[in-house]
């Protein structure tokens, strides 16, 4: 029986969690800090590693868990849309249309601002592009659509490698690192966040309705969900949350698909629950995972969606397995 | 709500095609609180279309359906949930979900936005697990439930949505013979204690003439016909309806119709 004490309760935990990896982040790295101090320099007294924690780390895991947060709560959405466990926002092609942006900017030699700019309309246009593609006759059923985004993002992928067999030698690495998924450029964090906040806040108001959309179109349009304008309200919030999320962070990957799976495996699959759970959780994972891609092999940093996918992996298939059915 | 006089359900000249194929054309039905009707003809003749229309899950070619006196354009999906509930034919279950949620999906058009169910929505919930014999099964999920069960889950999730008019696509698909003629009786009782209307795709003409007044035919060409089960429900008719003939016999004062 679902009742609102549990969720709370639930959310309350995975607060916690995040509140670990925040501190995580801002104490450790290439120069260890101790915790009294980072919460001495967060109260705003004068320390003399001030400038790392406030200036470098902070926004830094702010935006990682941001990012996390916006992949986990794309792909919950998407899961649900498609009614499909294996949906999410990479396998949907937006990412890869967000790659082709960024590759194109990096390689006619844009800065910062131009790439963001271009990754953000490469994702809008994979957007469009599947859901103008599956929406054909109108009857726009979850496998065209799945369908779709899957030859897309192949599509998006063979592109993607044709620029890199012809970028300039000394370029590649910055394209690579952006196809990996990395947080060390991005700029100011709270654009991610509000964002986020954003696509919460409007997703909310629909979790119950989620939860029947999940069950089949007929199924919740019988029960009195107004299945058209849910759907394109759900793909609308799902693919500008990817677009906002890959524009600050390059691609990383496994977030989307893990995050709301494992919660989902954890908690059921209430969506008034799993949404805000999701968030959480993916946010705060995403930052545990940058702060060890900055200090594994430090002072060098690894791509995060390395690590992601390293620990997503593993981590998946045990509960998976675990799991009867 | 609408005035006393509205029918439950009603069809105004609807005209439904699906693939090129005449279901009905000229439809004129009503159905009122606590009468029951079945409708009957050959797979493919597209009984199951005509519910879908009637339950505004997609829309009819030509005419109206009005739902409590109202066009589904002009209601919104909440209210008209509130009006009516609709088994589906076929249910798969993509995440799995224990059997008491699922049943609690009922209450959605009952609930306001931002409720979440009480304690009163679990009783109703549980009441119909229990009408349909699954309260042991309540806190399984949904995923290892058998075809039987799962279609009486889908029964119970119907009863806990508690509309005034019941649209039935085969809701005897699964059953077995027990569970077949309780759940008939749960519908029955709904029309007789609570003044439900029912409209029902049945497969067995004997079982439309033990529990419902009238009788839809869809003969798969475009034609139709609509009456009293004790007049529509002949040899002749049922013979032409399934295409091949078949012989009434009595037993107990009911009427069976078997293959010949």
């Amino acid at each position: 029986m679902p009742s609102r004490r549990r969720a709370f309760l639930v959310l309350a935990l995975l607060a916690c969690g995040g509140l670990a990896s925040f501190a995580a982040a801002l104490a450790v790295g290439s120069l260890s800090l101790p915790l009294p101090e980072v919460m001495a320099t967060l109260l705003g007294e004068q320390t003399p590693n001030a400038a790392i924690i406030l200036e470098l780390r902070l926004p830094r895991a702010l935006a990682g868990f941001a990012c996390g947060g916006l992949l986990a709560l794309a792909g919950a959405l998407m899961q649900v849309l498609l009614r499909n466990p294996l949906a999410d926002p990479y396998v949907l092609g937006i990412s890869g249309g967000a790659g082709v942006g960024a590759m194109f900017a990096i390689m006619v030699g844009l800065g910062m601002a131009g790439i963001n700019g271009f990754a953000f309309l490469g994702a809008l246009g994979a957007m469009l592009l599947v859901f103008g593609l599956a929406h054909g006759d109108g009857a726009w059923t979850q496998t065209r659509l799945l369908l779709t985004g899957v030859i897309v993002a192949a599509g998006c992928g063979a592109v993607v490698a044709l620029m890199l067999s012809i970028a300039p030698e000394h370029k590649l690495r910055g394209m690579l690192f952006w196809l990996m998924g990395d947080l060390s450029q991005t700029g100011s964090p709270l654009i991610a966040l509000g964002i986020l906040a954003a696509g919460l806040l409007v997703a909310m108001p629909f979790a119950r309705e989620l939860n029947l959309m999940a069950r089949g179109s007929d199924t919740a349009q019988a029960l009195g969900v107004d299945v058209r304008q849910l759907r394109y309200t759900v793909y609308a919030v799902a693919s500008l949350l990817t677009a906002i999320a890959v524009t600050s962070a390059g691609s990383i990957g496994f977030i989307g698909l893990v995050v709301p799976h494992l919660v989902r495996l954890a908690i059921g699959n209430d969506q008034r629950l799993l949404l805000p759970a999701s968030v959480l959780a993916g946010g705060a994972l995403l930052t545990l995972a940058d702060t060890l891609a900055r200090t594994v092999v430090a002072p060098q940093q690894l791509p995060v969606g390395v690590l992601t996918a390293l620990i997503g992996v593993p981590v998946f298939l045990f509960l998976l397995a675990r799991h009867p059915r | 709500m609408n005035g006393q006089g509205a029918a439950l359900i009603a069809t105004r000249a609807l005209a439904v095609r699906i693939g090129g194929i005449s279901v009905c054309s000229d439809l004129n039905i009503s159905v009122r609180a606590g009468e029951r009707l079945a409708i009957l003809g050959r797979n493919g003749a597209g009984k199951s279309t005509l519910l879908s229309v009637l339950a505004g899950l997609r829309d009819g070619d030509e005419g109206d359906v009005l739902l409590g006196g109202d066009r589904y354009a002009a209601l919104a999906a909440r209210e008209a949930a509130r009006r009516r509930g609709w088994l589906a034919q076929r249910h798969s279950d993509a995440f799995a979900s224990t059997v008491l949620e699922t049943a609690l999906t009922g209450r959605h058009p009952h609930l306001g936005r931002w409720d979440w169910e009480t304690t009163a929505d679990a009783d109703i919930a549980h009441a119909a697990l229990k009408a349909c014999g699954l309260s042991e099964l309540a806190a399984r999920d949904v995923q290892t439930l058998s075809g039987g069960e799962r279609q009486r889950l889908a029964i119970a999730t119907l009863l806990t949505q508690a509309p005034p008019l019941y649209l039935l696509d085969e809701p005897l698909a699964h059953l077995d013979l027990n569970h077949q003629i309780a759940a008939l009786d749960l519908f029955a009782a709904a029309a007789k204690d609570d003044g439900a209307g029912i409209v029902m795709v049945l497969h067995e003409p004997g079982l439309a003439d033990r529990y419902c007044d009238r009788v839809l035919l869809l003969y798969g060409d475009g034609r139709h016909e609509l009456g009293d089960c004790r007049e529509m429900l002949t040899e002749e008719r049922l013979a032409e309806l399934y295409g091949h003939p078949l012989k009434e016999v009595e037993s107990d004062g009911r009427r069976w119709f078997i293959p010949a």
